[in-house]
C-alpha cells in the first residue's frame, strides 16, 4: 500500500517535471487559430497553458490584456475548441485563477529570469514577444539560443 | 496664339485637377466593393471625404481603452509607415500604395472597425468615419 503510493506520487513528479520541460512545443495545425490568434502576437501554442485557461481567455476576447480581441462566435466556438483539445496538463498551483499568462508561469520565470540579457529584453519589448528570442517559437521550437 | 494660349491653360487646369483628384484611382474592385457597402450604409447624400479621414485618424480619442487613445497608437502618425501592436508585433503600413492587400476583404475589414474603434473610441464607428478613413488610407 505504502509502496504504490509513493510510486504515485514519483509517476505524478516525474509527469510534471516532463510537461515543465517544454524546449518543443507541439505546433499549431489549425489555420483559423494559427491566422485569429496570430495576429497581434505568435499564435501561442495551446500546450503551454491548460484547458480552463483558454475557455476564461476565449470568454473575454472583447477585454484581452488591454485590447479589443473578439472574434465572430463561429470562429470563436471553434479556437476555443482546439485549443481547449490542445491544452497542457493543468499544473499544480495555489488555489484561485487559472494563470492567464504563459510568461507568468514559474517554469517560464525560471527559465527566463538570469539567461535573457537586459538587452534582448528591451529589443524584444514584452516577454510575451516569443518570436524576437526563439525564431523558430512559432514552429515550437524553444531550444534554439 | 492668343487662342492656342487660352486652350493649353483650360487643358493645364483640367489636367491639374484630374491629377489632384484624391486617389482612390489605386484601388481595384475589391476595395470599391468596400466602399460601396459602406456608403450604401451611409446613404447616397453622404460624401465621403478623405480630409475628414485624416483628422479622425490623427486625433485623440476618448471613451476607449487607456492604451489606445487613438488610431495612430498602433499604426503610427503616418500611414506610409509600419506600426506596432501591444505586443510589438509589426503592423504593415496602412496606405494603399504600401500594402497593395489592404481593404480588400469584407469580413477582415468589419473585424478590425469593431475592434479597433471599441478600442479607441468605446463605441462602433460609423459608416461615414469608417468611409472617410477608407477613402484617407486608400488615397495614400
Ligand atoms: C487585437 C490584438 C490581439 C489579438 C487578435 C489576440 N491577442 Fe492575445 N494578446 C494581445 C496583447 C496586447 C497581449 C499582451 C501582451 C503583453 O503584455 O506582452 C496578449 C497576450 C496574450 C496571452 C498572454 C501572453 C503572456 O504574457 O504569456 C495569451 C495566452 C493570448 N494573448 C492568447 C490569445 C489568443 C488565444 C488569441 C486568439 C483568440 C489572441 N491572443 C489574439 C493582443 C491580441
Ligand atoms: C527576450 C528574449 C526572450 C523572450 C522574449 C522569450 N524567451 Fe524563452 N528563452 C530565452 C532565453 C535566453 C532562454 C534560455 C536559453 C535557452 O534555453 O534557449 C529561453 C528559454 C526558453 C525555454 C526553455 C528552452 C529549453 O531548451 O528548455 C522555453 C520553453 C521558452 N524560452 C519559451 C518561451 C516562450 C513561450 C516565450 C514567449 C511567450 C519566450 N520564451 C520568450 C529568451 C527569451
Ligand atoms: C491596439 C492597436 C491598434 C489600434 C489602436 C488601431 N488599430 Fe487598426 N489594426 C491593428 C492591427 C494589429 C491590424 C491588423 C494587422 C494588419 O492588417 O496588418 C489592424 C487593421 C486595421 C484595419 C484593417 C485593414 C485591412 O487591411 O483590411 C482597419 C480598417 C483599421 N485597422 C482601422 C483602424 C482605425 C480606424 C483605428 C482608430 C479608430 C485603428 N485601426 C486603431 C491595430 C490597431
Amino acid at each position: 500500500m505504502k509502496r504504490t503510493l509513493i510510486l504515485t506520487a514519483l509517476i505524478a513528479f516525474v509527469g510534471a517535471a516532463v510537461t515543465v520541460d517544454e524546449s518543443q512545443a507541439r505546433r499549431i495545425k489549425n489555420k483559423l487559430v494559427k491566422s485569429e490568434c496570430g495576429e497581434c502576437h505568435m499564435a501561442f501554442q495551446p500546450s503551454f497553458l491548460p484547458a480552463e485557461s483558454w475557455r476564461i481567455i476565449m470568454d473575454d476576447l472583447e477585454n484581452h490584456f488591454g485590447d479589443d480581441a473578439s472574434v465572430d462566435e463561429k470562429d470563436a466556438v471553434a479556437i476555443t475548441n482546439y485549443l481547449v483539445k490542445h491544452a497542457g496538463r493543468k499544473r499544480r498551483r495555489k488555489k484561485g485563477q487559472p494563470p492567464l499568462r504563459i510568461t507568468k508561469l514559474r517554469w517560464f520565470v525560471r527559465e527566463h529570469n538570469h539567461e535573457v540579457s537586459r538587452r534582448a529584453k528591451r529589443r524584444a519589448g514584452t516577454m510575451s514577444n516569443c518570436t524576437a528570442c526563439h525564431r523558430g517559437a512559432d514552429k515550437g521550437y524553444y531550444d534554439d539560443d | 496664339m492668343k487662342s492656342w494660349n487660352g486652350v493649353s491653360a483650360v487643358l493645364a487646369v483640367l489636367y491639374l485637377s484630374f491629377v489632384l483628384t484624391p486617389a482612390p484611382a489605386a484601388a481595384g474592385p475589391a476595395q470599391d466593393q468596400i466602399l460601396k457597402h459602406y456608403q450604401d450604409l451611409a446613404g447616397a447624400d453622404v460624401t465621403f471625404s478623405a480630409d475628414r479621414g485624416k483628422e479622425f485618424f490623427m486625433a485623440k480619442h476618448t471613451g476607449g481603452k487607456p492604451k489606445s487613445p487613438s488610431c495612430t497608437s498602433c499604426h503610427t502618425k503616418s500611414p506610409l509607415k509600419s506600426g506596432r501592436t501591444h505586443a510589438n508585433k509589426k503592423i504593415a503600413p496602412m496606405a494603399l500604395s504600401k500594402t497593395k492587400d489592404r481593404y480588400s476583404e469584407l469580413k477582415k475589414v468589419k473585424k478590425w472597425f469593431r475592434r479597433n474603434c471599441r478600442s479607441v473610441l468605446g463605441r462602433e464607428c460609423s459608416p461615414q468615419e469608417k468611409g472617410d478613413f477608407l477613402v484617407y488610407m486608400m488615397g495614400q
